[in-house]
């Protein structure tokens, strides 16, 4: 067998796009089975579910699902609730949403209306990124269909009144910040917002909101059906459940594949991408939890687990299980320094230690690449690095600066000999090869 | 921060046409009343499909359609980097893919070829039938390196396969999107190794449940009525 999960066991049956993603094949699959036994317990039930099953958030940040949906108010107000799925799905190595987006929607559709009834919303808004144009394509059909069927609307089969908008941004990985996707939601640009107050006492049009990852919300259903302690079972305690995991960079067939937590790093490699290219004495380096988190060596890598709390042990994160694979045929200087210009080109402009900070890491990482730089740059960069972590309003300004901090941690020997065989055989004039960092 | 500036040349006026106009009320009445703002991205969207890119006599009306300042709809304009504000290919707009994912896995020589078959990087071809830009992840890094040609992924991409995807757009034709080595989705290549177990879809799973796990011996009246 192939890796730890059985087939049994998998929630997202249609991962591959091999079957129908509409209504029809997704009941088939078991998709919808149950919802209107899980809608007659009460929201209380469900939370309390969904906290047994230990699922924490599948967007990166791994907060507990269950414990998040009860900081909503007990009551209706007023001001009604709101659901937003967050499908704004942009870290660099991710690509886990979206198979679901497109190939099993009506699991997130019936997450929708589960998790609505548990926060006591009738409006659920789900914002995908814009250029998933086909996935939105598919989306709005099975959306469609549900309406159709009377499964989700006014005066649906399970009584609860629900209504489900689909929406989209323009290209802007910030709208992947839970404020910041509330302020494009709203119509604006997408500039995160401070906390508090928080999304559950005033998210979209002030009203309380929950937001949640695609993944989380798609999980939902089955976990209700089949029982928190079958979800539980999977993983080591605090990390449960079964996880996307998308691997791409230098593995000979990298994928997309639903494993357990805590699944061995080393094993998801070798098992479902055919291993690293040329082989595993060939790995230099991995990301393991999309572009944000720091990278670990190849001696990490053996003894990793997929999960929360193996990874930060190792000074990463598991992310959103987005492993990036290096192998020594890579230029690790320049992988970290086109993520700096990522950071760069995504930052929204709102803080200034990550607005004049991701720009300023950028160019002195281009210059560490090709070791046009002084020694002295390496301190100045960890040191303003660590001036832009934790200065900013939303997460952003710390994800640029851990790429980096994780280079200089494990390879700052590689950057210390670019620099110094950029400088043989120059004569070394004070102030002549440091072009000033603007 | 990315600097994004109105084209200087700009047409006299916009109009919409009858079904882009129809598809914008559409997106309005998703938003609670009084929040039509809400649906200032989906439309300047729609514009774009319509023309192209994004003009400024555009925005003008979207403001006053919205209700909204004027400001606020060329500051969304301006900050979402999917919008253009220049005229684009009328055959193709080819976004490159160049973060490190699929920088690792070769995207580099696509933008090559980019540059050799349509010239320089963010202009018009000098036919004018491509624009070329290099973009941030799109979400597809599984299947790197890839591109986006008129909004539809095109995937496991070679320096070879890729210059055949463009003349075959040059030439008129519409390539099917996907994988260029016809991989199964995200599958690893040569097929899924996970998810073959047939009981998964003989319908067995859409069987009723008996009984909810856990469920309360008596689950209590709902909350609070559906409204």
């Amino acid at each position: 067998m192939v890796g730890i999960l059985e087939d049994k066991d998998r929630i997202f049956t249609n991962l591959y796009g091999l079957h129908d993603f509409g209504l029809e094949g997704a009941k088939r699959r078991g998709a919808w089975n149950g919802v209107r036994e899980i809608l007659s317990q009460t929201p209380e039930w469900i939370c309390d579910q969904v906290k047994n099953s230990g699922l924490r958030g599948r967007g990166g940040a791994g907060f507990g699902t269950g414990l998040k949906w009860t900081f909503m108010p007990k009551q209706e107000s007023e001001r009604p609730h709101f659901l937003v799925v967050n499908a704004d799905e942009s870290e660099p190595g991710t690509c886990k949403d979206r198979e679901i987006l497109r190939n099993d929607p009506h699991l997130l559709i019936e997450g929708c209306l589960i998790a609505s009834y548990a926060i006591r919303a009738h409006a659920c808004y789900i914002y995908i990124r814009g250029e998933y144009v086909f996935e939105r394509e598919r989306l709005e059909a099975a959306i469609k269909q549900a309406y159709e069927a009377r499964l989700i609307g006014k005066d649906n089969v399970h009584g609860w009144d629900f209504e489900l908008y689909v929406t989209h941004g323009g290209g802007a990985y910030i709208c992947g910040d839970e404020t910041a996707l509330m302020e494009s939601l709203e119509g604006k640009k997408g500039q995160p917002r401070l906390k508090p107050p928080f999304p559950a006492g005033a998210g979209i049009y002030g009203c309380p909101t929950t937001i949640n990852n695609v993944e989380t919300i798609a999980t939902v259903g089955s976990i209700l059906r089949r029982g928190a302690e079958w979800f539980a079972g999977f993983g080591r305690p605090n990390n449960t459940g079964t996880k996307l995991m998308a691997i791409s960079g230098h593995v000979n067939r990298p994928c997309v594949v639903e494993e357990t937590m805590s699944i061995p790093l080393r094993q998801l490699l070798e098992e479902h991408c055919g291993g690293i290219r040329g082989g595993w004495g060939n790995l230099k380096a991995i990301i393991p939890g999309g572009s944000s988190v720091p990278m670990i060596t190849a001696e990490m890598a053996e003894t990793a687990l997929m999960d929360f709390d193996s990874l930060r042990e190792m000074r990463s994160g598991l992310g959103t299980a987005a492993v990036i694979v290096m192998d020594k045929d890579a230029d690790i200087v320049k992988s970290i320094a086109r993520l700096s210009y990522f950071y760069k080109h995504e930052s929204c402009g709102q803080c200034t230690p990550c607005r004049e900070g991701t720009g300023w890491m950028w160019r002195v990482m281009e210059r560490m690449v090709t070791g046009e730089a002084d020694m002295a740059e390496i301190d100045m960069l960890l040191d303003v690095a660590s001036q832009v972590e934790g200065h900013t309003i939303c997460g952003l300004g710390d994800a640029a600066a851990w790429p980096i901090q994780g280079l200089f941690r494990h390879f700052r020997h590689e950057v210390e000999d670019r620099i110094t065989q950029y400088r043989a055989g120059r004569p070394h004039v004070q102030g002549a090869t440091l072009v000033a960092a603007e | 921060m990315s600097v994004r500036r109105l084209s200087p040349n700009q047409p006299a006026s916009f109009a919409f046409q009858p079904e882009t106009l129809e598809k914008a009320k559409w997106w309005i009445a998703k938003f609670p009343q009084g929040r039509q703002q809400s649906a200032v991205i989906p439309i300047l969207w729609l514009i774009q499909k319509q023309d192209g890119w994004v003009s400024e006599p555009a925005i003008r009306l979207v403001a006053e359609m919205l209700g909204m300042a004027r400001i606020r709809v060329l500051e969304v304009a301006t900050f979402y980097t999917m919008f253009m504000l220049e005229p684009v290919g009328s055959v193709a707009l080819v976004q490159v893919c160049g973060t490190t994912p699929c920088q690792l896995r070769g995207s580099e020589s696509l933008m090559a070829v980019c540059k050799r078959k349509i010239g320089a990087k963010d202009h018009l071809s000098a036919d004018g039938k491509f624009t070329w830009q290099e973009v941030e992840c799109l979400g597809a890094c599984a299947n790197a390196p890839m591109a986006a040609i008129n909004d539809y992924y095109y995937e496991d991409l070679t320096p070879e396969s890729f210059e055949a995807l463009l003349d075959d757009f040059a030439a008129g034709k519409a390539p099917a999107p996907g994988s260029a080595v016809k991989r199964q989705g995200s599958a690893p290549e040569g097929g899924a190794l996970t998810l073959s177990d047939p009981a998964l879809y003989d319908g067995s799973a859409a069987k009723p449940l008996k009984k909810i796990p856990n469920a309360a011996p008596k689950a209590t009246a709902k909350a609070e009525p559906t409204a």
